[in-house]
């Protein structure tokens, strides 16, 4: 899932500061499970938002909303008929809901409360970390299931790199090489072998570096 | 037991103290309590196995949030104790109490009051 994180309370008042009305929008999928943006955290913004601007004498009227998502037209048509009520909305979606939404209601400025942060796996209650960098051409199944683009510093295709020592990535101790992993993971599946072919130049086009992507699937178009 | 306890705080009853959330203890500060403390049960003696921690960890982000807008951390508060522990709750209360006090009443219900009166 995309993995957010709460941006601090000091940024947020700032950014919202000169609005009187503000709807502080939701979204039910990724930052609820990673507790970032969901109805809870839209309560707990929105309740302390309120204290902080009655005690600063510039009380504001501060209202909540979580939608199912923020990133499918659908769910964003929710708020159409409550959008003129607000001089701005706080997206606590990813990036991506922000953006639609702001796609969505062009003369109502979006304003993100969260940030961002990568594609992750929820390890352990409060704990979310990176696995996949979206390259748009998955190469798991030569690499044991370990991504090397997302888990490798240097992004090595054929690895470990000289700074691979003793299970760890030398940018940090406590990192896991992921060359180490891979390989060890390949030596329990039997398949050590794969470890032996060089890979190809990897074709960066499908990741960022070609621009922004798209995917258009015309046999589910309707 | 006839134990003397402050007349001003009311009590709120919950199954387990694993039920409290950060937007409980805010609510409260809104509509304008002076201060929260939660009592649960004595660490390790849970119920539900992590309730309490739970409610620990939950009462403290509500303190972290309450000192970033200058309502002030220190007026909510955890406390432990055992079912058959009557005097040491009424203790607690006597001292929550003096602690509001100490600290006076609530930023947000004070600056709702004056502009009431200014109106
Ligand atoms: S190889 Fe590409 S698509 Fe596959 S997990 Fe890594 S970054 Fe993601
Ligand atoms: S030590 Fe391992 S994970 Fe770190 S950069 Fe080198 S190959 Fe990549």
């Amino acid at each position: 899932m995309i993995i957010a994180s709460k941006k601090p309370i000091e940024e947020i008042i700032q950014e919202v500061k000169d609005y009187k009305r503000l709807l502080i929008l939701g979204c039910n999928e990724c930052v609820t499970v990673c507790e970032a943006g969901g109805k809870k955290e839209v309560e707990v913004l929105a309740s302390t938002l309120r204290m902080h601007f009655i005690k600063e004498g510039n009380e504001k009227k501060i209202e909540e909303r979580t939608l199912e998502r923020q990133c499918d037209h659908e769910y964003l048509e929710e708020i159409r008929g409550i959008v003129d009520n607000y001089d701005a909305i706080l997206s606590l979606a990813c990036g991506v809901g922000v953006q639609f939404t702001a796609e969505k209601y062009h003369s109502t400025p979006l304003l993100p409360g969260v940030n961002t942060c990568f594609l992750g796996a929820n390890e352990q209650r409060g704990m979310w970390t990176e696995r996949c960098q979206a390259c748009g051409s998955c190469i798991l199944a030569r690499t044991g299931g370990i991504c090397p683009i997302s888990r490798c510093a240097k992004r090595v295709m054929n690895g470990p790199c000289g700074g691979s020592s003793k299970g760890k990535c030398e940018i940090n101790k406590e990192l896991d090489c992921a060359w180490q992993l891979i390989i060890d993971r390949l030596r329990d599946l039997g398949r050590l072998d794969d470890y032996e072919i060089v890979a190809p130049i990897k074709d960066w086009s499908t990741e960022r570096a070609g621009g922004p992507r798209k995917v258009v699937r015309e046999d589910v178009q309707v | 037991m006839r134990l003397k306890c402050p007349a001003n705080f009311r009590i709120i009853r919950l199954p387990c103290t694993g039920k409290i959330d950060v937007i409980h203890i805010l609510r409260a500060f809104e509509k304008g309590a002076d201060g929260v403390y939660v009592v649960g049960c004595m660490e390790g003696d849970c119920h539900f196995k992590s309730g309490n921690f739970r409610a620990r960890k939950r009462v403290e982000q509500a303190a972290k949030i309450l000192d970033q807008i200058g309502v002030g951390g220190e007026r909510v508060k955890m406390y432990n104790l055992s079912s058959g522990e009557g005097p040491l709750f009424a203790q607690y209360s006597i001292e929550m109490d003096n602690k509001i006090r100490e600290l006076g009443p609530n930023p947000v219900k004070v600056a709702l009051q004056a502009k009431k009166q200014a109106a």
